[in-house]
C-alpha cells in the first residue's frame, strides 16, 4: 500500500466514524493543552517572583546577623554563642572592601507619625544617602536622605507615596514638620510608588537617617547590612570579603549570614523550576489517561470493522498493511489532537496573560515540545495493541461477522 | 491446459469445538482446470463454505496439498498468500462486503489500492470496470445509497479488477430478488466465458444446475461429481478419517 494511500485510507476511517474521532480528539487536546496551560503558569510564576527579586535592586549582596546553622543542633551552642549584633561600624567597615561598591546599614523599627492632628502607625527604615542607588528606589518629588556622617544625621525624613497621600491629602508634602516618635523631622522627599511587591512595601516606609533610627528605638543595632558589588562578576568576592572582615570584627567568629541576591534568586529559580516541572508530571498523567483512551477507542474500532478487516485480507491485504493502517489512524488521531491541545493551551495562556498584565505565563519551549511529543508517543504506542490484534484477526471469522 | 488451476489431494479440516472434533472436509481430492465453471452444492454444514475458504487461502488445511497453478500455496507464509489473494483470486460474498464509508469507484479501487497499484492506473481501470458494469453515474454513491443489485455489481467489479485467475463466489445471488439474481449470474458466467475459473456455492438447485460441473458436498465430503465420471472417490485417501 502506498503511503499516500494509507494516510487517505487512515483519514476516511477516522472521519468514517465522526463522534468517536471527536471525542479522542478532545480528549487528547485537553491533555496537551493541561501540559501548557499548567506549565505556562508554573514558569510564570517562577518569572513573576525573579522579575520581583530582581527589582530590589542588583548586585546585591545581604548581611544580616546571626548564623544560620546547617550542621544541625550543637548543646555547645546553646550555652555560649550569643551572636554579636551587627553595628553601623561593621557596615563602615565594609565600605572598605574592594569588590564592594555601596553600602547601606538598615535599621528597621515601628513608630507613629504625627501631622496635624493626624496620627498613623508606620514603619521606620534607617539607614544613609546610599540606600535609594542600592535598592534601585526612585524619588517622586525632593531629595533623598544627604551623605554625610553615619553617627549623626539631619533631622529629615524621607516618606512613601500612600504615607504622603494619607498624612498629607492634598496639601504639600515637602518642607512639612512632622512627629515621629517622640522627635520631629523635616520631610524632604516622596518616594515615588512602587505598588505591590516582595518584600519591604516602600509605599509605608518613613526613610530617616540611621543615627537617628537607633536613638528612637535606644539600640545600636542594624537590621540588615545591604552591600552592593562592584559588578556582577564581583558578587562572590564581595561575598567573600563581606564574611572576612565581618568575622575579623567579630573575634574570629563567624557570626553573620551573608546571601547574595543571585542566591535566592537560584533558590526561588530551582524551587519554582521544580514545581513547573511537578505540574508537567501530574498533566502528563492526562496525556497517559488520553492515549489509554486512544487504546480503547481503537480496540472498539477494532471489533466494530472486523468485517471490514477480514475483507481487506480477503482481497489480498497482509497483516502489516492492516496494522499500519490502525496504527496510521491512531497516529492521525493523536497529531490532531495534539495540534488542537496546542492551540487550545495557548489560547489559554494568552488569556491568563490578558487577564494578568503583570504575570508573564508563557508556557516555556520544552514543555511543549514535551507536550506534544507525549502526546503522539502515546497515541501510537497504545495504538500498536489495537492495530496487532488487527492484523491478527482471522478473515474467515471476521467475514461471517456480517 | 497442461496444468490444471487448482489440484487438491488429501484435504482434511477439522474444528474443534470444546472438546468435539469437527471434520468439516475429510479426504477431499480435486481437480479443477483453468477456464472451468463450477458449482458446489449441498446442505449446510456440508464444508461447502470452508473448501471456499480453503480454495480463497483464507483458511489453512489441516492436512494434504492445495496447488494453485501448480504451485504448492499451503507452505506459504501468510504474506505470500495474501499476495496470491490479492493477483490470482477474487470474492464475491453473499452480503456483498462493500466498505460502507467509501464509495463505489473506491470500493472497486480497494484491491488496486492495497496492491499499491499508481493512482493513474487505478482510475483508468476503475472507469473501465464502472463502464462494464453500467455503474458510471453510481461510482459517487456510497454502498446505502446503492440497491442490492448495484452493489453486487461493485463487489463483482472488485473481484475482477486485479485480473484474477479464479473468482470464488459465496452465495452471490442469496440477498437479491430472482431476477437481479439472475442478472449477476449472467455477468459471472459472462466472465467465465472470457477465461475465468468460476466457482459459485449456492443452495439453490437451478442456479447450480447451471454450471459446467456440480460438486456435491455432504458432510465434508465430495458425494457427486457431475462433470467427470466418478473416479474421484474418498477411498484414494489413504488415511482413514
Amino acid at each position: 500500500m502506498r503511503t499516500p494511500d494509507l494516510i487517505r485510507f487512515a483519514r476516511d476511517a477516522a472521519t468514517g466514524s465522526p463522534l468517536r474521532t471527536f471525542l479522542l480528539v478532545i480528549a487528547m487536546a485537553i491533555g496537551v493543552a493541561a501540559v501548557v496551560v499548567l506549565t505556562a503558569l508554573g514558569d510564570g510564576a517562577r518569572r513573576y517572583v525573579l522579575n520581583q527579586f530582581s527589582s530590589i535592586g542588583s548586585n546585591l549582596v545581604i548581611v544580616l546577623p546571626g548564623r544560620s546553622q546547617t550542621g544541625g543542633f550543637n548543646p555547645g551552642n546553646a550555652i555560649t554563642s550569643t551572636p554579636r549584633d551587627l553595628t553601623v561600624d561593621d557596615a563602615q567597615a565594609l565600605r572598605r572592601a574592594s569588590a564592594v561598591h555601596r553600602v547601606a546599614p538598615l535599621a528597621v523599627g515601628t513608630s507613629e507619625i504625627s501631622v496635624g492632628g493626624k496620627l498613623r502607625e508606620i514603619m521606620v527604615a534607617g539607614t544613609t544617602a546610599e540606600f535609594i542607588e542600592v535598592r534601585r528606589l526612585t524619588l517622586a518629588q525632593g531629595r533623598f536622605l544627604p551623605p554625610g556622617d553615619w553617627r549623626r544625621g539631619l533631622s529629615e525624613a524621607v516618606i512613601g507615596a500612600s504615607i504622603r497621600d494619607e498624612m498629607f491629602g492634598r496639601e504639600e508634602a515637602l518642607g512639612q514638620l512632622v512627629r515621629i516618635g517622640d522627635r520631629r523631622f523635616r520631610i524632604v522627599g516622596v518616594l515615588a510608588s512602587t505598588g505591590q511587591g516582595l518584600g519591604m512595601n516602600t509605599d509605608e516606609l518613613v526613610i530617616i537617617p540611621v543615627a537617628l533610627a537607633q536613638a528612637m528605638f535606644n539600640s545600636n543595632t542594624l537590621f540588615r547590612i545591604l552591600v552592593e558589588a562592584t559588578s556582577r562578576d564581583a558578587i562572590e568576592p564581595a561575598k567573600t570579603q563581606v564574611t572576612e572582615i565581618i568575622q575579623l570584627r567579630h573575634e574570629g567568629e563567624q557570626d553573620v549570614t551573608v546571601i547574595t541576591q543571585d542566591a535566592v534568586l537560584a533558590t526561588f529559580d530551582r524551587l519554582l523550576g521544580t514545581m513547573t516541572l511537578a505540574v508537567a508530571g501530574i498533566a502528563a498523567i492526562s496525556l497517559a489517561v488520553a492515549g489509554i483512551l486512544v487504546m480503547n477507542v481503537m480496540l472498539v474500532s477494532v471489533t466494530q470493522r472486523t468485517a471490514e478487516i477480514g475483507l481487506l485480507k480477503a482481497l489480498g491485504a497482509t497483516g502489516a498493511t492492516i496494522r499500519n493502517a490502525f496504527l496510521t489512524e491512531a497516529a492521525m488521531l493523536s497529531v490532531a489532537g495534539a495540534l488542537v491541545g496546542f492551540a487550545l493551551g495557548q489560547a489559554g495562556a494568552a488569556i491568563i496573560r490578558q487577564l494578568y498584565p503583570a504575570f508573564p505565563a508563557f508556557p516555556p519551549d520544552w514543555a511543549v515540545l514535551a507536550g506534544l511529543g507525549t502526546a503522539l508517543t502515546t497515541g501510537i504506542l497504545f495504538g500498536v495493541l489495537p492495530a496487532r490484534r488487527a492484523a491478527r484477526l482471522d478473515p474467515v471469522q471476521s467475514l461471517s461477522r456480517r | 491446459m497442461s496444468i490444471p488451476l487448482i489440484e487438491l489431494a488429501g484435504i482434511e479440516r477439522i474444528f474443534r469445538l470444546g472438546d468435539s472434533e469437527v471434520h468439516a472436509l475429510r479426504c477431499l481430492d480435486l481437480c479443477i482446470a483453468a477456464g472451468e465453471y463450477v458449482a458446489v452444492m449441498g446442505p449446510s454444514g456440508s464444508g461447502k463454505s470452508t473448501l471456499l475458504n480453503l480454495l480463497g487461502l483464507l483458511d489453512r488445511p489441516n492436512a494434504g496439498t492445495y496447488r494453485l497453478e501448480g504451485r504448492d500455496v499451503t507452505t506459504l507464509s501468510a504474506e505470500e498468500q495474501a499476495r496470491v489473494r490479492s493477483e490470482r483470486i477474487g470474492f464475491v460474498f453473499q452480503s456483498f462486503h462493500l466498505v460502507p464509508r467509501l464509495t463505489a469507484a473506491e470500493n472497486i479501487a480497494l484491491p488496486m489500492i492495497l496492491a499499491g497499484i499508481a493512482p493513474a492506473q487505478r482510475a483508468e481501470r476503475v472507469a473501465h470496470a464502472l463502464r462494464d458494469y453500467g455503474l458510471e453515474n453510481r461510482s459517487g454513491h456510497r454502498p446505502d445509497q446503492l440497491s442490492g443489485g448495484q452493489r453486487q455489481r461493485v463487489a463483482i467489479a472488485r473481484a475482477t479488477v486485479m485480473q484474477p485467475a479464479l473468482i470464488l463466489a459465496d452465495e452471490p445471488t442469496g440477498n437479491l430478488d430472482r431476477a437481479t439474481g439472475e442478472e449477476v449470474m449472467r455477468l459471472l458466467e459472462e466472465l467465465n466465458q472470457g477465461g475465468v475459473t468460476l466457482m459459485v456455492v449456492t443452495h439453490d438447485a437451478s442456479l447450480g444446475a447451471r454450471a459446467q460441473r456440480q460438486l456435491l458436498m455432504e458432510d465434508g465430503a465430495l458425494q457427486h461429481d457431475r462433470w467427470r465420471s466418478s473416479e474421484t472417490a474418498a477411498d484414494q485417501c489413504a488415511r482413514p478419517t
